[in-house]
């Protein structure tokens, strides 16, 4: 990819923000597409039809994370719409919708749905003062009820339809009150999600399904050594292929452009060329590991100090010390990547499932020459995401292929394109000790751990070990010695965020060793947690850390579980593990009911998990990306691995990288903490604990640690 | 390049393509009949389901040479107004997170249900326990199936 450092620099420095704006209310009107028609747009993102129905265009990227449904939940909440009536669309980076921001981190929710209320509030209060004004009524003695306003002392009722003419004449409110959470009769109740209906007949239109007119296939043979170049290539056999019009050089390789995808394919297969691997050629697992190891030898950055650790530690009545590590991964989105792009003279389209179109802006216009404002990115729904498209390549590939052929483009990668292409989630190798006091209490600990950096890598304008630290530097337990290091160790492999980033290895790594200081001390998991728990919130980091959040979500999962009484069958154990997502404002805890054997397989029967994330809007969607976390990181703690040998990533696809099928689903019980706390994200925090209460019961049941992600190696993967 | 006639979803359709072309491009790139998904190109992750004859089969390995005559059936096709049982349950168990693969679970859950109307949880790991889900919604898709066989089970909450 062939963009500049300022660039990137430029693109990611409004991302970081991106992340915690809240949406654009002002000028909303203005903005909207001059309606038509005599629809009622007080904002870009809501419109209101005269036959009463409701549009909400989503300004986050659904990815199954259920934001179209809750964004929608949120404005027609304030509006008191009848939610029959509302179907949702996605916006694009037309200019009103405003920033659509990054959809990652978990921050949809936290970021914008208080903005959200104030849209849907604007208009009802709007269509009071409309029905006020044709009633002669006192706009105090008027509600809003279910898509109608009434007049309670007239018995006279208007539809919002009714409505949309009277209401576009008058400006929007400020401030509009926003309502009361026990008043609510949207928010926090159960709500399908509105895609479902076209999910299951197959309307639902993903970027893979886009025919243009003209369109042409693209797809594009890379280096399988990553930073490798095209030395040569013969395309007389490719174009010989049916179907098969171009083959030409772009930026990522060599695209062969097809009148439809399997004419692409095959002339791929056919197609010759002949690579400069470049110096990451003879690199392998073991040399990454070797680097590694060399580099935990050398002191670290630290990243959180509190008392004296190295003082302490030799000082400890009893001391453990253990050495953990975690692998690359790749995303696997069902979808593999893909983008459409029509670039014309002083016109971009773009469709793309991407989760950071204003990301991709910048590299767009360098590779045009086109200016922000000739761009558009339609965002479609995406077959999954992960953190995965928020990468900008996938796209960059539609709009130079469009832009070298000069037609409509769908660039269509493989499976094995996308297992091999990826931006993978770092690995890490840890190394970590703890002390105990002569009464079994924690009273050092020191961590430290290397690997590469995202931000580093990728020249985001945050400090390197930025994107690394959460579940290892934010250590919940006060533990008056306590020493974490991180040490950057960068490599030829490309690193990205990855469903819950440092979360997904950190934790596992830190709720292992604490379970393993606990059995040391001779005391239950639980109550170690239980009793080493700070006594008063804390600052950690950039967020604020509340001991009694964490404390309930344990409890709940422990008494749910029945941590203290239940009898497991002979040959299982239970382990439990929790994770303050601070970043996103959500505490889950999990209780895994594990049956496993000493050298023999590994089989997760039930996860109970506790959660509070806040004000609920959702719940169904809660317990459904708790049990899509749990899933997500079943797969990863059991089976999912990148290894490199030559140069080259091993696994090409699901055969060579197993990933969880429906067999191997144990049970899960979702409990939600009920809070009016402000809402958190849900889409990444059920997966952090998963992993290490899954590691602890193998502990409990078979007494031995495995500190090795995946827990599986290949021989064993047969329960 | 030859000449095939095909009976999808009960309609003729005569197109022209090599025989070795995966019915799955066939379907999505000449009859845009786009709800078959394309996610892996070598029968292993199940997105790509339809019914051939009534059986379920992985549309990208299936050559478009070896059709023949069977019918196909596609989720378009699985009912005429979306309303298979299997179709309602899904969208009242609340399955689908991406959607991606749910048409794929969808016609090898219906294949199922056509040979054993009453699955038991260990049938229903046997037919779906090769379709990959990566949301993680496999506990919703046993339900889901359990739901339409009229067994309905509480969902995991």
């Amino acid at each position: 990819m062939s963009t500049s450092r300022r660039d990137f620099l430029k693109t990611a420095g409004s991302l970081s923000l991106a992340f915690c704006l809240p949406l654009d209310l002002k000028g909303a009107a203005a903005q909207a597409a001059g309606p038509a028609s005599s629809a009622f747009e007080p904002n870009g993102m809501l419109r209101i039809d005269p036959d009463g129905s409701i549009t909400v265009w989503a300004t986050r990227t659904e990815i199954g994370q259920g934001v179209r449904t809750s964004m929608a939940m949120a404005i027609a909440e304030e509006l008191e719409a009848d939610w029959s009536r509302v179907k949702v669309l996605q916006a694009s980076t037309a200019p009103r919708f405003g920033d659509l921001g990054i959809t990652g981190g978990s921050q949809t929710t936290r970021s914008t749905t208080t903005a959200l209320r104030k849209v849907g509030a604007q208009a009802r209060e709007m269509l009071l003062q409309a029905a006020a004004d044709t009633w002669g009524a006192p706009k105090s003695e008027c509600l809003a009820r279910s898509g109608r306003i009434q007049h309670p002392p007239t018995n006279r009722s208007l539809g919002f339809g009714d409505l949309v003419a009277q209401a576009a004449k008058l400006t929007p409110p400020a401030e509009p009150p926003l309502k009361a959470a026990k008043d609510f009769r949207i928010l926090g109740k159960d709500a399908l999600r509105l895609d479902g209906p076209d999910f299951v007949t197959g309307r639902a239109q993903f970027t893979t399904d886009i025919h243009l007119p003209g369109m042409l296939v693209a797809s594009i043979e890379r280096c399988p050594v990553f930073g490798g170049k095209v030395k040569s290539f013969d395309a007389s056999a490719a174009l010989k292929v049916p179907g098969v019009k171009k083959v030409l050089q772009v930026s990522s390789g060599v695209a062969v452009f097809g009148e439809d995808t399997w004419a692409a394919f095959a002339g791929r297969e056919a197609l010759k060329v002949q690579w400069d691997e470049g110096p990451a050629a003879k690199l392998d697992s073991a040399a990454i590991r070797a680097q590694f190891e060399a580099r935990l030898k050398m002191p670290g950055k630290v990243v959180r100090q509190e008392g004296d650790a190295a003082k302490a530690l030799p000082a400890a009545a009893k001391r453990i010390r253990a050495t953990y590590d975690a692998p690359f991964l790749a995303h696997a989105t069902m979808e593999p990547m893909v983008a459409v792009a029509d670039v014309k003279p002083g016109r971009c389209m773009i469709w793309a499932p991407t989760q950071a179109p204003g990301m991709a802006l910048p590299f767009v216009e360098k590779l045009t020459g086109l200016k922000a404002d000739q761009i558009e990115i339609q965002v479609t729904l995406a077959g999954g995401g992960f953190g995965r498209r928020a990468m900008a390549d996938f796209i960059l590939d539609a709009v130079e292929c469009s832009k070298v052929a000069g037609v409509p483009v769908k660039a269509q990668w493989t499976r094995p394109d996308d297992f091999q292409h990826d931006g993978y989630r770092p690995a890490t190798l840890h190394e970590l000790e703890g002390g105990l006091d002569g009464g079994g209490r924690p009273v050092a600990w020191s961590h430290r751990f290397v690997g590469p950096s995202i931000a580093a890598s990728n020249h985001f304008p945050w400090p390197a070990e930025a994107t690394e630290l959460a579940g290892a530097a934010d250590l919940a337990y006060d533990i008056p010695n306590l020493q974490v290091e991180w040490g950057q160790s960068d490599t030829p492999v490309p690193v990205w965020f990855w469903r819950a980033v440092p979360a997904s290895f950190n934790p596992f790594v830190t709720e292992s060793f604490l379970d393993e200081l606990a059995h040391a001390a001779g005391r239950d998991p639980l109550d170690f947690r239980l009793q080493n728990l700070p006594k008063a919130p804390r600052k950690l980091g950039h967020d604020t850390f509340d001991p009694a959040r964490y404390r309930a979500v344990l409890e709940l999962a422990a008494a749910k579980s029945e941590w203290r009484t239940r009898k497991l069958p002979k040959g299982w154990g239970r382990g439990i593990a929790a994770h303050a997502y601070l970043d996103c404002g959500t505490y889950v805890a999990q209780v895994a009911e594990v049956e496993a054997k000493a050298g023999g397989g590994i089989r997760v029967h039930r996860v109970v998990c506790a959660v509070d994330c806040g004000m609920v809007l959702n719940p169904g969607n809660v317990r459904a990306q708790m049990e899509g976390g749990i899933a997500f990181g079943l797969s990863a703690a059991l089976y999912d691995e990148i290894t490199l040998k030559a140069g080259r990533v091993t696994a090409a696809s699901f055969s060579d990288q197993p990933i969880l099928l429906l067999p191997a689903m144990p049970m899960v019980e979702v409990h939600i903490v009920p809070s009016d706390l402000p809402p958190g994200g849900v889409g990444e925090p059920g997966l952090p604990p998963l992993a290490p209460a899954v590691a602890n019961a193998v502990f409990a049941a078979t007494g031995t640690r495995l500190r090795s992600l995946p827990l599986l190696p290949q021989a064993l993967r047969k329960a | 390049m030859a000449v095939f006639t095909l009976s999808v979803n009960g309609q003729s359709h005569t197109i022209e393509a090599p025989p070795d072309m995966p019915l799955l491009w066939v379907l999505r790139d000449r009859l845009t009949l786009t709800g078959t998904k394309f996610g892996c190109g070598q029968g292993l992750c199940g997105a790509c389901t339809v019914h051939l004859g009534g059986t379920p089969v992985r549309s990208c390995k299936t050559r478009v040479g070896d059709v023949g005559s069977r019918r196909v059936t596609t989720i378009e096709g699985l009912d005429p107004h979306g309303a298979h049982p299997l179709q309602k349950a899904w969208i009242e168990t609340d399955v689908s997170q991406c959607g991606y693969c749910q048409t794929g679970q969808i016609m090898t859950a219906a294949a199922l249900l056509a040979r054993n109307p009453k699955p038991s949880d260990d049938d229903i790991d046997r037919a779906m326990g090769r379709n990959v889900c990566r949301c993680g919604t496999y506990l919703r898709v046993r339900e889901a199936i359990h739901r339409a066989a009229g067994q309905r089970k509480e969902v995991a909450k």
